[in-house]
């Protein structure tokens, strides 16, 4: 008859008026600056660059290898090369940033340098409010702005993170064992050098060998104590 | 029920209750008596005149939040709730910003009718309300033919829609004022037609007389036009009418912003937009007053029992009730198409009115008794399912097909 889609209409939208006020799953709004929903493990916003420990400076784990820069389709990296070396995580000497900009209003979060990067350096941020009013300096983040700890990282993406740190764990107990298994050759070398008393060529090579384990140590040092699990 | 009868009396011969149900007539002669005698017909006028300027757009004010929260909560959303305690802020906020926007008039429009028409929207608007009885002896002008005088004010804001449309020469404003006059004009036919039957059981075109026809009680329930089979078929058609006649959803297709922009109010912005907003509100609440006095006994308590409220307060609470319903529509109904308004405005309504006027008639000549309900009842029902059936069917357009050519 007509008419009679209407009253169920009517009905339908009186059911949903009243149940709004009753149940709590058909309001679904978050109001947002007051309350918030975590976001989602694999939101993705702007890069930023991990370190390592507490101190962002030292810990830093991008050596300024400019992979990254290089494959940014729109060209919003900007880095500049330390003339100086300093150890990474693993104890090699590598150079550092001496600067890293990224500019953010030109950023398409395509993560591109995320996966180019062969340190686990650079890694996707959640943070989104990033409104400012200055679109110029505002929006171009330097080196400072762009460290995140690493304990960050395990708080926004988990399950990456853990992946992460169990891989560079396994790449510096690789080096790690290497530089022992050297180091032990070194002093058997050393020990069959000592029974024959006339050999002071070897003498320089074990002093030498003897550096790695030294800078494993250092690094062990500078990183946190949960960091490798 | 005859203590409870015998209470309400009581309560009626309370000077209290009777004060408070008269509290504004009361108040309006204190007023008036500081003024000197010469003056103190018009000084009265005048005060009534302004206590509809103020209590309306107030209702207007308040309208809009809830309407807003009450569409949020039929979409289970929550609504405005930022400004002030539960959002009831919002109209001051939206009032400041209407005023302090830029008055925007389009270099080519016709500046002094672009200037009118949101004016004479308001004023026409406002005039309805001078002879609506909103209680007890509270009519601003008792006029003999106050239906009349009403439905020639509703016809004026056809106008005042189309010097806003033609003016802004705008072709989206142009559009969207001939799709309302046609509109308005087609259903202002139904509307005139639907209340005529309440003029031919009442006798008169006063709204007060048709108030007063319907102030009897049977036991305890309320002679009101709307339990009568015409009434509750007039009701409807008229309720349609009105929802068409103030462009409410779903007959907005004036504004249809998907094909229209926002239509004859187009190029309105700031203040002149907000008279249009407040125009289309007030159409409503003056539609709604007449709906209630028409069919709904106005002031009247809907069981004797209940006379003692105050008459006022039962005149507001009803027209807020026809207020839900509009946006409780609105929160419901999809927009029309504009063949489909026009279908249902002449194919369905027109022709059920007409009939009513002649069950009316029936009604009318028929006598008490239980006949005239069970005839008038069949013949409105069946005509209801009958055009129905024929006049709204479904109608397929295709693809064109050629008889010949292919």
């Amino acid at each position: 008859m007509l008419g009679d889609g209407i009253l169920k209409g009517m009905a339908e939208t009186a059911r949903n008026f009243f149940g709004s006020y009753v149940s709590k799953e058909r309001l679904t709004t978050v109001e947002y600056p007051e309350q918030r929903i975590p976001t989602a493990e694999n939101a993705r916003v702007f890069p930023f660059l991990v370190y390592d420990g507490t101190d962002w400076e030292a810990g830093m784990r991008c050596v300024a290898c400019q992979i990254c820069e290089k494959e940014c389709p729109p060209k919003c990296i900007y880095i500049d090369k330390s003339t100086d070396k300093k150890p990474d995580y693993v104890g090699k000497p590598q150079f550092y940033p001496a600067r890293f900009d990224i500019d953010i209003s030109v950023c398409m979060s395509c993560q591109i340098c995320v996966e180019v990067c062969p340190f686990e350096a650079i890694k996707m941020d959640t943070q989104f409010e990033l409104a400012t009013d200055d679109r110029f300096g505002g929006l171009l983040y330097d080196r400072k702005e762009l460290s995140r700890s690493n304990e960050y990282y395990h708080a926004i993406h988990p399950t990456e993170a853990a992946e992460v740190d169990a891989r560079l764990a396994e790449e510096k107990a690789k080096v790690e064992a290497k530089a022992k298994a050297a180091a032990e050759a070194a002093a058997a070398k050393a020990a069959a050098a000592a029974t024959q008393p006339a050999a002071p060529a070897k003498a320089d090579s074990s002093g030498l060998a003897a550096t790695a384990p030294e800078a494993a140590s250092l690094t062990d040092a500078t990183k946190p104590a949960g960091g490798g699990s | 029920m005859i203590t409870m009868l015998g209470a309400a009396n009581l309560l009626l011969a309370n000077p209290l209750f009777t004060n408070l149900d008269q509290i504004f007539v009361l108040l309006r002669n204190w007023l008036v008596g500081f003024f000197p005698v010469a003056i103190r017909p018009a000084a009265g006028v005048v005060l009534g005149v302004v206590a509809i300027v103020c209590v309306f757009p107030g209702l207007f004010a308040l309208t809009t939040v809830f309407e807003r929260k009450g569409l949020g909560r039929i979409q289970n959303r929550l609504g405005p709730n930022r400004v002030g305690p539960f959002g009831f802020f919002q109209p001051i906020a939206d009032g400041i910003k209407s005023l302090t926007k830029e008055d925007v008039v389009p270099f080519r429009a016709n500046a002094v009718v672009h200037f009118l028409a949101p004016l004479v929207l308001v004023v026409t608007v406002f005039m309805g309300f001078a002879v609506l009885p909103m209680g007890r002896n509270m009519v601003l002008v008792d006029m003999d033919s106050g239906l009349l005088f009403f439905f020639a004010m509703g016809a004026a804001t056809e106008l005042s829609v189309f010097m806003a449309g033609w003016s802004s020469r705008n072709k989206y404003s142009m559009l969207g004022a001939m799709r309302a006059v046609a509109q308005m004009i087609s259903y202002e036919v139904v509307l005139l037609l639907s209340a005529v039957s309440v003029v031919m059981i009442a006798g008169s075109l006063s709204l007060p007389a048709i108030v007063a026809a319907q102030n009897q009680y049977t036991g305890s329930f309320p002679h009101w036009y709307i339990f009568t089979p015409w009434g509750l078929a007039g009701f409807v058609v008229f309720a349609i009418a009105a929802t068409a006649e103030s462009n409410r959803s779903p007959f907005d297709l004036p504004e249809g912003e998907s094909e229209l922009v926002a239509g004859y109010h187009t190029e309105y912005s700031g203040f002149k937009f907000a008279l249009f907003f407040l125009g289309e509100y007030l159409a409503m609440f003056s539609l709604s007053g007449l709906g209630v006095t028409l069919f709904f006994g106005g002031w009247l308590a809907p069981f004797s029992f209940l006379n003692f409220v105050p008459s006022w307060i039962w005149f507001f609470g009803k027209v807020m009730f026809f207020i839900f319903v509009f946006i409780w529509m609105r929160g419901t109904l999809p927009r029309l198409r504009q063949d489909q308004l026009m279908n249902f405005a002449w194919k369905f309504t027109l022709p059920f009115t007409l009939l009513n006027l002649l069950v009316t008639a029936l009604w009318r000549f028929m006598g008490e008794g239980w006949q005239r309900w069970v005839v008038c009842t069949i013949i409105l029902a069946a005509a209801y399912v009958i055009f129905g059936r024929i006049e709204m069917r479904r109608q397929h357009f295709g693809p064109r097909k050629y008889r010949y050519a292919e």
